[in-house]
């Protein structure tokens, strides 16, 4: 069955459909997490990849819409992380030293990225990258030299509020015990990945508002053709400005989120370059210039972080009658392998998971 | 005779040694169509990009009525009212058609900043962007990627950009260069419309002689950077002026541009 491409509106391809679906299975998925996988594990692994879908997402509304290269994202991710330990050390377990931890880092990271976009987005891509690159080596050279702040190289631990106690009980029942649903506790343990569920879901939409409005537009024809985006009237300086302290604040609440969740901050949950190039694998392996690209690579990536050492164990355990094989599947080498699944992946989805299937289906 | 929209006083600008734009002071009044010629190398794109604000200007002023856009960002001038389309085809590649105009429509109403409506709630922006698709004829391909176009149609859109910003000032960088005999007319055909409205005035950088015989009220003719001849359509052709830039002093100048001047 044939028919002609309709001129009123674009078609949306089976692969884009594809894509959406798995967005909202992912969504759903961890939604019910903690009653689909009953182990503390888990729900680390789940409130992690909500942290980082949403760290990913903000990092692509500078990369993949606008363009921009960065490396310093980890460094606003750090800003609201360790303004939310710091705040929840010195007032002591409060909403009063979140809101507070949170809006500093906030401010903090908008006055951080506005000084080094008005000062150099102007220049070569190269450059930029550059400077974001040395000013996010500066604050982790900071954060572990100024050690009765920040607790330096051991960082922070502190309490969050009661609520999201494990030892809260949330719901009780007649006999002062906290009630199970299907199994689960629904303690504070619960409460928490429910905060962090909700406030990275509502960042998400936020995002998916900002490009799907009249300045997601902007920020693409930037990234396609600065000069006639200049030229039509478009002050790019100051739109790049403002969407690099965009996905500052984002990251930087971003980091707030975790900070809470863990309970500890440190250089190596917040501020290590090795996030910042876990950002980069999830942006390149979900797919650039697309939201639902940053789910697709953050949920892969993290599972494979957990889970791919296990599944190696389990493969070698079976295959032990197989020569070699064992010794191949070995648990320690699960770097090697993952590095070769990455490759496959960038090989094989050129434009990423996202980009690449939602080209398929198209008529041409 | 109405007031000048567009001034250039002694607009030069100097790469080095090369002075590009030697001098050029021009008064263009709205209502008027001023066609631009001059040989390969003339400055006549230097020219625009001196007033659409790609370039800076070494010396002189370039004023839009009683404004100084001299010192100017592109996008202040557009904001402006001055609107520049390209020689070379510079769209949005990957963007769609109708995504394409409608950042110029977005750009002139002020509503590139909105950034928590979605865009098909907007129905007032896409509307005035399928109007200017409608007036270019580019229904059709709406949907398809700028860089999937003819190059005929990448013409038409360029053109299609340039109208949907509504300048006061239209400027044209051989707007039909490249362009199949078949497609060359709707282009022309736009140009001609927008002569109608009085209010608007146009600069066009143009080679083919039989276009600027049916469209100038005006001609100017560029030469190593500096103004030659300025004048009534009829005069300045019937002068051997641009027989002797085209001929005599550029030996360069392609056999093409001889056979449309003679």
């Amino acid at each position: 069955m044939t028919h002609a491409p309709s001129l009123a509106s674009p078609k949306q391809t089976w692969g884009a459909l594809t894509v959406k679906l798995l967005v909202l299975l992912v969504a759903a998925l961890l939604l019910f997490a903690p009653f689909l996988f009953q182990d503390t594990r888990s729900i680390e692994v789940a409130a992690r990849i909500c942290v980082f879908i949403v760290l990913v997402a903000s990092y692509d509304v500078l990369i993949g819409y606008t363009g921009i290269v960065s490396f310093a994202h980890t460094m606003f991710f750090g800003f609201g992380a360790y303004g939310a330990a710091i705040a929840l050390r010195t007032m002591g377990p409060g909403w009063d030293a979140i809101a507070l931890g949170a809006s500093v880092g906030c401010v903090i990271s908008i006055v951080v990225a506005a000084a080094i976009g008005l000062l150099s987005l102007r220049v070569k891509a190269i450059f930029f990258a550059m400077i974001t690159l040395a000013a996010a080596s500066v604050v982790m050279v900071l954060a572990s030299q100024l050690s009765q702040i920040t607790g330096g190289e051991d960082g922070i631990t502190y309490k969050t509020p009661a609520v999201f106690k494990t030892a809260y009980k949330l719901l009780v029942d007649d006999h002062g015990k906290v009630v199970r649903w299907f199994g689960v506790k629904i303690n504070g343990k619960l409460a928490a990945y429910y905060f962090v569920y909700a406030s990275c879901f509502a960042l998400f939409l936020v995002m998916l508002r900002l490009v799907g409005s009249p300045i997601g537009t902007v920020l693409k024809a930037i990234r396609e053709n600065e000069a006639r985006a200049e030229a039509i009237g478009y002050r790019v300086v100051a739109y790049r400005t403002f969407v690099f302290c965009f996905s500052a604040v984002v990251a930087s609440l971003a980091g707030t989120i975790y900070a809470i969740w863990l309970k500890y901050t440190g250089p190596k949950t917040a501020l290590s370059f090795t996030i910042m190039i876990d950002i980069l694998l999830m942006v390149v392996i979900g797919g650039m210039g697309t939201m639902w690209g940053a789910v697709i690579g953050a949920v892969l990536l993290v599972l494979a972080q957990y889970y791919l050492r296990d599944l190696m164990g389990s493969a070698a355990e079976a295959l032990v009658n197989v020569p070699l094989a064992p010794q191949v599947l070995a648990p320690d080498r699960w770097l090697f392998w993952l590095g070769i699944i990455f490759i496959l992946l960038v090989y094989n989805f050129p434009k990423g998971i996202a980009g690449t299937l939602a080209d398929k289906g198209a008529s041409r | 005779m109405t007031e000048p929209s567009l001034i250039t006083q002694d607009l030069t600008i100097r790469f080095g040694g090369h002075v590009a734009v030697d001098a050029v002071s021009c008064a263009f009044r709205p209502g008027e169509l001023t066609v631009i010629v001059g040989p390969n190398g003339a400055g006549k794109t230097t020219y625009f990009n001196l007033i659409s604000g790609q370039l800076r200007a070494t010396q002189g002023k370039v004023m839009k009525g009683a404004l100084d856009l001299t010192q100017m960002a592109p996008s202040r001038r557009a904001q402006h009212g001055i609107g520049r389309a390209f020689q070379l085809t510079n769209l949005f590649p990957k963007l769609t058609v109708l995504e394409n105009i409608r950042l110029a429509v977005q750009a002139r109403s002020g509503q590139g900043w909105r950034f928590l409506t979605p865009v098909h709630r907007l129905t007032g922006l896409q509307a005035d962007a399928e109007g200017y698709l409608a007036k270019t004829r580019l229904e059709s391909v709406a949907h398809l990627p700028a860089a999937a176009l003819s190059h005929g149609d990448q013409r038409k859109l360029e053109v299609a950009l340039l109208m949907a910003m509504e300048p006061d000032i239209y400027m044209f960088d051989e707007p039909t260069a490249g362009m199949s005999l078949d497609h060359a007319p709707d282009v022309l055909e736009l140009i001609a419309a927008l002569k109608q409205d009085r209010s608007k005035t146009i600069l066009l950088v143009e080679h083919k002689m039989d276009v600027v015989r049916a469209l100038a009220d005006r001609i100017i003719v560029l030469h190593n950077g500096a103004l030659l001849a300025d004048g009534p359509p009829q005069e300045v052709m019937d002068s051997d002026i641009v027989r002797d830039v085209y001929l005599g002093k550029s030996p360069a100048a392609p056999s093409r541009a001889s056979q449309e001047v003679a």
